[in-house]
């Protein structure tokens, strides 16, 4: 049954099948190799949970952690995860307040609230903030008879600021060469609920062009123009339906809704969104975590080639040390399985880019030394 | 004292020149009626505990987020919570404004459909028709807001069109470029007047079906023609029933949350305004739910949309105020 | 039943008896007028229920859809397994039900309360606050149950909590219908009752309620329909899961609302939207499986009677 559930997906049923075997011989807790490097060689030997766990958080990565829920339990049949994308400021408070084993967020706990310092007197023991998916934003258009758009972190600002409001501004058509862009009213489409995924696109952009997003980096829209959907799906689902429409959204959403992604150009050269060019991005990115903790920053600004800097890095909050054994023992297991590079290799065709390897090493020591 | 429950004795003495038994002592304090009445004083009260446990938690919630607020919390158009700059103007536009069209919309349907059901339909549609009407109400607001907007938005497009184009120079009916789709505050009105045509229908209905057979009677045997029956004995028979059922509508489309959530285009703070019904906006209920979840892990935030839920509890407030103000007159007007 | 006395407010028409044309002609626009609305308002029903059950009647048909919940479902991109919607189907009914058995008693007592006992100021706060309550937006009740649960009293969400914020939803609606019902018994019946020397709550309790008992019903059936299909505070509170949960005192339960919710983030592919339409479908048809019910137990009530 389990089989036949995934069995749309090869390379998942085969990941699938082969843990399934492992599963049998696997023991318990801490039984699992961290190398995870580059080779194949790690899919084995994750143990199974028993006790049901419950998450909450981040709608970005919702649809990696129902693949990765759904994959886990074909292969632990005992073990029983629920991930609720319920947004990460509530995943967040859920987990402070002891609803749930571990929270799913678009970003770090954040010192200038207190989050650590409620996490921890929450656990008992300091949280932690472990790197799992990485989500990239993908810039979706629909602009007709425009298959391949190339945008630079500059006109991104000043469409989504209003300061270019015509596709055929000569802004746009001098970095597009060959392409005959229409005279379309360009439509800008925003979240209109609160979101990381706003949160992190506002960073980028006051980042890379704060002249033209002059705004602080925040969760619900600043811009002065355009019109808010509520979530990925109506985001996506306006700019299906609107010529000239454009937005922002995580890579599966675009890619459910079929939208066309800009590629982007931040000075070598146009770069499309793959899970390689967006997890170079992650690769690139330093540590502002001590020991464990392993949130990052990003450096939006690179002008290194082949690297698509808008991701966002969503993190499973967890305690390093848990008051009750057992839970441990689930969240350890379930998110070994979930940084195993066996894992992390299935997550493109869900829409999200895998951790770059020396990454996964990181992550995976962290969750072993989980208590 | 017009209101029903009362009865005569309330206003005769008691024998042996007891004092009279009004109201709440028609029982005569025998163990069961102290109990009873206790039950219901009981259930008054939890009532009663209950709204004040809310408002207070709202005002508790809100103050310290209205105090660190660096807009006019009654005159700012915009609404950002970091830093904390917000004002209502807005939300109340748009929440009142879809109400009302909603309002303005299903009342004249829904008293004219309990009418059908209750003095033209024939016997054998009657019931049926009754039980069509309740379908409505059976569908969820989820499914109102994902049929909106998916499904009917795109399809009422050409219709704003056309009302834009005929209608445009009433300001109220102005084109608004920035608003596509068809998601606008003139089509959450009508979808909102869906959601609560069969509320007010089913208790309009109820209360005209009630209207005493005398009084049509006499209607009748004066020589008034049907609708002159209507007019005379059962609408107003009915007057207070069907204020009271559109108070409850007014208040489902003013607090409706998923549907608005899912239909209506959002305005960015920055966007030039306009009054006209085919901008977009949030509504105080829309405006908590898109942002809640974010917004519950930091208190002085979500004060702030707590405050945008106070202004909505206030307005509840004095709908009802007026409500109550226009059945009382009635009432004192017929006697 | 003191305030209608009905106002003839047009003489007699003068003359022999004929109508005027103008009368007659006021009176056929009328009835025209009452029938078309009739028929517009169906269109809207016709139209949704179209949308509904011809993109999600399919699914009910899977045999999977009733006896599976969503255990092992996958990004909706790799999954083309439908599964089912159990897990949602118990948990509304579980939830449905905890919030009747809550929200009706008081409901059906403080409109006892307003008709029957409630005199003077007392009453007027009390009849105030019902239409308070019927303000607060469903999201606003969520936000207060988890500021009271978790933040003051520091317990676990349970699916119990989920109802607790849908009884501040129903209790005014079913107050508000219920009075209205109570008011609608003519006060004969009562004094009738009073003057066979009936103590007033055995009067109310066998002669008020049963009068009027087919409108009760049919009131908080009206509330609990609204309050099943209620989502925000369900988002909040309950949180959604996969699985099947029965017991609404522990773990996460789902609920139709919460599935169509989420299916919906992926309503693009179409599996998900099969699963969203689906559950409307599902949610629907157990709506109005419950109006039916009430209906006949007022007709039984009726006949009983």
């Amino acid at each position: 049954m389990n089989t036949k559930r995934i069995g749309a997906a090869a390379t998942l049923a085969l990941a699938g099948s082969l843990s399934l075997a492992a599963c049998g011989s696997a023991s318990n807790g801490g039984s699992t190799t961290s190398s995870s490097s580059t080779g194949a060689s790690d899919t084995a030997s994750s143990s199974c949970g028993t006790a049901p766990i419950k998450s909450s958080g981040s709608t970005a990565q919702q649809n990696a952690m129902d693949q990765a829920i759904a994959a886990y339990t074909a292969k632990c049949a005992s073990a029983k995860v629920t991930y609720n994308g319920v947004g990460s400021g509530q995943g967040i408070t859920d987990f402070i307040g002891k609803q749930t084993a571990f929270a799913g967020s678009d970003s770090a706990l954040s010192p200038d609230k207190g989050e650590p310092a409620k996490a921890q007197a929450a656990c008992g023991s300091p949280a932690w903030d472990l790197p799992m998916v990485v989500g990239p934003i993908a810039v979706a258009y629909n602009v007709k008879g425009v298959s391949k758009l190339t945008l630079t972190p500059d006109l991104i600002a000043k469409i989504f600021s209003g300061k270019i409001t015509k596709w055929d501004d000569p802004a746009i058509a001098a970095r597009n060469s060959g392409v005959s862009l229409p005279a379309t009213p360009i439509s800008v489409f925003f979240r209109s609920d609160s979101s990381g995924t706003t949160d992190n696109f506002t960073k980028y952009m006051n980042t890379v062009d704060p002249t033209d997003w002059p705004t602080k980096h925040n969760k619900s829209w600043d811009g002065k123009v355009g019109q808010g959907k509520p979530k990925s799906a109506g985001v996506g689902q306006a700019v299906q339906a609107t010529d000239g429409g454009i937005t922002y959204a995580e890579w599966s959403y675009a890619i459910v809704n079929k939208l066309n992604m800009a590629e982007l150009d931040s000075g070598a050269g146009p770069v499309a969104l793959t899970p390689e060019t967006a997890g170079k991005a992650i690769a690139a990115a330093t540590q502002t975590g001590t020991g464990n903790d392993l949130s990052l920053k990003l450096d939006y600004k690179t002008k290194a080639a082949g690297v698509y800097p808008i991701v966002l890095a969503t993190y499973e909050i967890v305690c390093s040390k848990y008051a009750d054994p057992t839970v441990a023992a689930n969240v350890k297991a379930f998110l070994t399985y979930m940084a195993s590079s066996e894992f992390q290799g299935t997550l493109a065709s869900v829409g999200s880019a895998p951790l770059p390897p020396a990454f996964q090493t990181k992550v995976q020591a962290a969750i072993q030394a989980i208590s | 004292m017009s209101s029903t429950g009362a009865s005569i004795i309330d206003e005769l003495p008691g024998p042996d020149g007891r004092r009279p038994l009004s109201g709440d002592q028609a029982g005569t304090g025998r163990l069961g009626d102290r109990i009873f009445k206790a039950a219901a004083s009981g259930a008054g009260g939890i009532v009663v505990v209950l709204v004040v446990l809310v408002g207070a938690f709202l005002l508790i919630t809100a103050i310290p987020a209205l105090r660190g607020n660096t807009a006019n919390f009654f005159t700012s158009r915009d609404f950002t919570t970091s830093p904390l700059h917000f004002g209502i103007v807005q939300l109340l536009w748009t929440t009142v404004m879809s109400s009302i069209i909603a309002l303005v919309i299903a009342v004249p349907f829904a008293i004219a459909i309990a009418l059908f059901l209750t003095q033209y339909a024939p016997r054998w549609l009657a019931r049926p028709g009754a039980a069509v009407i309740d379908l409505l109400a059976a569908v969820p607001s989820i499914v109102y807001g994902l049929w909106g907007a998916y499904v009917v938005a795109p399809k009422f497009v050409p219709v704003q069109d056309a009302i834009q184009t005929v209608f445009g120079w009433v300001p109220f009916l102005k084109g608004v470029p920035s608003v596509s789709g068809g998601t606008t505050i003139l089509f959450v009105g009508l979808i909102l007047s869906i959601m609560i045509l069969p509320i007010i229908t089913a208790i309009s209905r109820e209360v005209f079906a009630q209207t005493p057979m005398t009084h049509k009677e006499g209607a009748i045997a004066l020589g008034a023609t049907k609708w002159e029956m209507i007019r005379t004995a059962v609408l107003p028979f009915g007057k207070p029933g069907v204020i009271s059922a559109s108070m409850l509508g007014l208040g489902r489309a003013l607090g409706e949350t998923i549907a608005v959530m899912l239909i209506l285009s959002t305005i960015p703070n920055g966007a030039p305004w306009t009054w006209s019904f085919f901008n977009g906006g949030s509504t105080f209920a829309s405006l908590i739910a898109s942002n809640a979840p974010e917004a519950i892990s930091d208190m002085r935030q979500m004060g702030a949309y707590i405050a945008a839920g106070l202004v909505l509890f206030v307005l509840t407030f004095v709908v009802n105020v007026i409500a109550r103000v226009i059945i009382e007159r009635r009432k004192a007007f017929t006697e | 039943m003191t305030t209608t006395t009905p106002e003839i407010e047009r003489p007699i028409v003068p003359g022999l008896g004929g109508r005027s044309a103008s009368r007659t002609v006021k009176n056929t626009v009328a009835t025209a007028a009452v029938w078309l609305a009739f028929l517009i308002a169906l269109i809207p029903l016709v139209w949704i229920l179209w949308t509904v059950f011809s993109r999600g009647f399919g699914s009910l048909l899977h045999v999977s859809w009733w006896q599976k919940d969503q255990s092992g479902a996958g990004a909706p991109a790799f999954d083309h397994s439908l599964r089912g919607a159990r897990h949602a189907v118990v948990g509304t009914l579980l939830m449905g039900l905890a919030t009747a058995v809550i929200a009706i008693p008081i409901a059906v007592l403080t409109a006892i309360y307003l008709v029957e006992y409630g005199r003077g100021r007392v009453a007027r706060a009390v009849s105030f606050m019902v239409d308070i309550m019927s303000g607060i937006p469903s999201i606003v009740a969520a936000l207060f149950v988890y500021a009271v649960w978790v933040t003051t009293l520091g317990w676990t969400l349970i699916p119990l909590c989920s109802s607790l914020a849908l009884v501040l939803l129903m209790v005014p609606v079913v107050t508000r219908s219920s009075e209205e019902m109570i008011k609608l018994v003519p006060n004969e019946l009562r004094e009738a009752s009073y003057a066979l020397g009936v103590p007033k709550w055995r009067t109310i309790l066998r002669v008020v309620l049963p009068t009027c008992f087919s409108g009760i019903v049919t009131g908080a059936l009206l509330g609990l329909a609204r309050v099943m299909g209620e989502t925000a505070p369900l988002l909040l509170l309950a949180s959604y899961t996969q699985y099947l949960n029965q017991n609404v005192f522990s773990g996460s339960m789902a609920a139709l609302p919460t599935l169509i919710n989420t299916q919906s983030l992926n309503i693009a592919v179409p599996i998900a939207a099969d699963r969203v339409w689906g559950a409307a479908c599902t949610l629907i048809i157990l709506v109005l499986a419950m109006n039916l019910l009430g209906r006949f137990i007022a007709r039984f009530a009726k006949v009983h009677k």
